[in-house]
């Protein structure tokens, strides 16, 4: 068996330019809700996670634009923009 | 305010396909991209079948920027520790004009791009669309880093998530029941060790489909294709059941694994892993469909939720290729017209019901809801592969008689709630 490269590796042969802000970002008091539960296992890129309090927090470096945690958790929990244009994921192979 | 004919949102399949035909009538169209370029933003798995689009876009393939056209047809069954594999080889498949290519969306979108832009297209990259502008109820614009532009009709071609028609009061965010989000990684491996390892002359490609274990009994499944001198290896996983499954699982740990199966480990050995990318695709079949067309307004592409599960064949592509052309033809009779009203644009669905994508859709309407049945993800691969390796099993005692040991694999509740599922199928 191959060895399991680490989600960082994976996306460090993606192409990510810089935004000037957050495109995605949790809305304030929603940081336990159930909803947002889902955004663990649903993100390609693995970016959402829990905090020591037990709140989901998401570091946007790597996101890939997919979409995936604005349709499982919904837009009641989420402010969920793509990034300005200039910046985010471009795909070479897409 | 500025002012076109047309702005078309996003430079994807359905985008640029309507640029193509509005430019080459003369119509002053923009297409405005968020991405560096065409494709940027853009994934498939992916496959095109070019037969049913041919004509919507004529004369344009022979110089198309494809990879492989496939010949050989793959769908394997996966259990925890078997596979069943079957490959389907045809010389049909290899005769000009070939049916069907492997595809990678930041090459052939920025080709696609350059057709329109030769024919008279205007491309603008780098430009998110904040806001559509709307005046009485009907759509007159869009606005685009802070500039206001306006157009007799905006088409939204931006995608599965489509902002503009959400912005423009048409949809509102989708639930997970009508969406899958996909995976893939490009592994990239010499041309030559790529068609001896998959049994390939010349530019001839697979297509691979799996099922099964994989997806943990969670709607979905796997997918491979060759391309030139890559693989595009991936999968894809009903959202819904990501999200109640239990025990959850990170969905990116599923093709970690995927990828260690000893299905998958000899034919990726020593390739170099180029790009991980990942897309929400639109699932929802005839019932997941958006309003296409309102005052000033058209919708196309996975915009309007075309992307279709037939069951062996996921498609999308050609769907947006025959809707973003079939918009512009809506264009074209309102510009005649000089009424740029829903009830006018409304021709647009009137071409879509006459073509065959909304028969597609009509047809396979039945498909969400038959493939929405675990026992495809768990049971059926699972049985199909212990009663193979019953049957080729040889122990130290006698060999048991075929028919007992088909038998001992199929239980009669087991029959029974199988010839349901067949009759299901059937609806497919």
């Amino acid at each position: 068996m191959s060895e399991r490269r680490s989600m960082k590796a994976k996306l460090g042969g993606n192409v990510f330019k810089p935004d000037r802000e957050r495109h995605i970002n949790i809305k304030p008091g929603f940081e336990k809700d159930a909803r947002l539960k889902a955004a663990l296992f649903v993100c390609p890129a693995g970016l959402y996670s829990l905090n020591e309090e037990d709140e989901v927090v998401l570091d946007i470096d790597g996101c890939l634009e997919c979409g995936t945690c604005r349709i499982a958790c919904g837009t009641e929990v989420l402010d969920w923009n793509y990034p300005n244009g200039e910046a985010g994921v471009q795909f070479r192979f897409g | 305010m500025d002012k076109f004919d047309v702005i078309i949102v996003g430079a994807g399949l359905a985008g640029l396909s309507a640029a193509y035909v509005l430019a080459k009538e003369g119509i002053e169209v923009v297409i405005i991209e968020r991405g560096d370029y065409p494709g940027a933003k853009n994934v498939t798995g992916g496959r095109l079948y070019v037969n049913p689009v041919r004509q919507y876009l004529p004369d344009i393939w022979d110089d198309a920027p494809l990879e492989r056209h496939v010949t050989n047809e793959m769908v394997t069954m996966m259990s925890p520790d078997n596979s069943v594999s079957m490959r389907f080889r045809s010389d049909k498949f290899d005769q000009k004009p070939y049916h069907s290519y492997t595809v990678l969306r930041a090459t052939f979108d920025r080709w696609l791009a350059a057709q329109a832009e030769k024919a008279g297209a205007m491309l603008v990259t780098k430009n998110r669309v904040d806001d559509v502008i709307k005046e009485q109820g009907k759509v007159i614009g869009v606005v685009t880093a802070g500039e206001e532009l306006g157009a007799d009709v905006v088409v939204a071609c931006d995608g599965v998530l489509s902002f503009v028609a959400e912005k423009a009061g048409m949809i509102v965010p989708g639930q997970p029941r009508n969406f899958a989000v996909g995976l893939k990684e490009v592994i990239e491996l010499p041309r030559t060790t790529l068609e001896d390892r998959f049994g390939l002359t010349g530019d001839e490609g697979v297509a691979q489909m799996f099922m099964g274990s994989l997806t943990q009994g969670r709607f979905g499944g796997g997918f491979l294709y060759t391309n030139k001198a890559s693989v595009s290896l991936g999968m894809v996983v009903g959202i819904r059941d990501l999200i109640e499954r239990k025990p959850g699982v990170e969905v990116h740990l599923l093709l970690d694994e995927f990828k260690e199966r000893p299905e998958i480990v000899p034919l990726i050995k020593g390739g170099e892993p180029v790009e991980y990318s990942a897309h929400v695709i639109p699932e929802g079949g005839l019932a997941g469909l958006t309003p296409l067309f309102g005052d000033g307004i058209l919708v196309a592409g996975d915009a309007a939720g075309f992307s279709l599960n037939m069951g062996i064949t996921v498609r999308g592509m050609e769907f947006a290729i025959a809707s973003g052309v079939m918009a512009a033809r809506a264009i074209i009779e309102a510009r005649a017209k000089n009424d740029f009203s829903a009830s006018t644009l409304s021709c647009y669905q009137q071409f879509l019901e006459n073509s065959f994508v909304m028969k597609d859709f009509r047809t396979f309407q039945h498909t969400p809801h038959v493939l929405d049945n675990s026992r495809f993800y768990g049971y059926y691969p699972q049985f199909a592969g212990k009663l193979l390796e019953d049957l080729y099993t040889v122990d130290s005692g006698p060999k048991a008689k075929i028919s007992d040991t088909i038998r001992k694999n199929l239980s009669l509740g087991e029959s029974l709630r199988m010839g349901k599922d067949l009759l299901g199928g059937l609806k497919i």
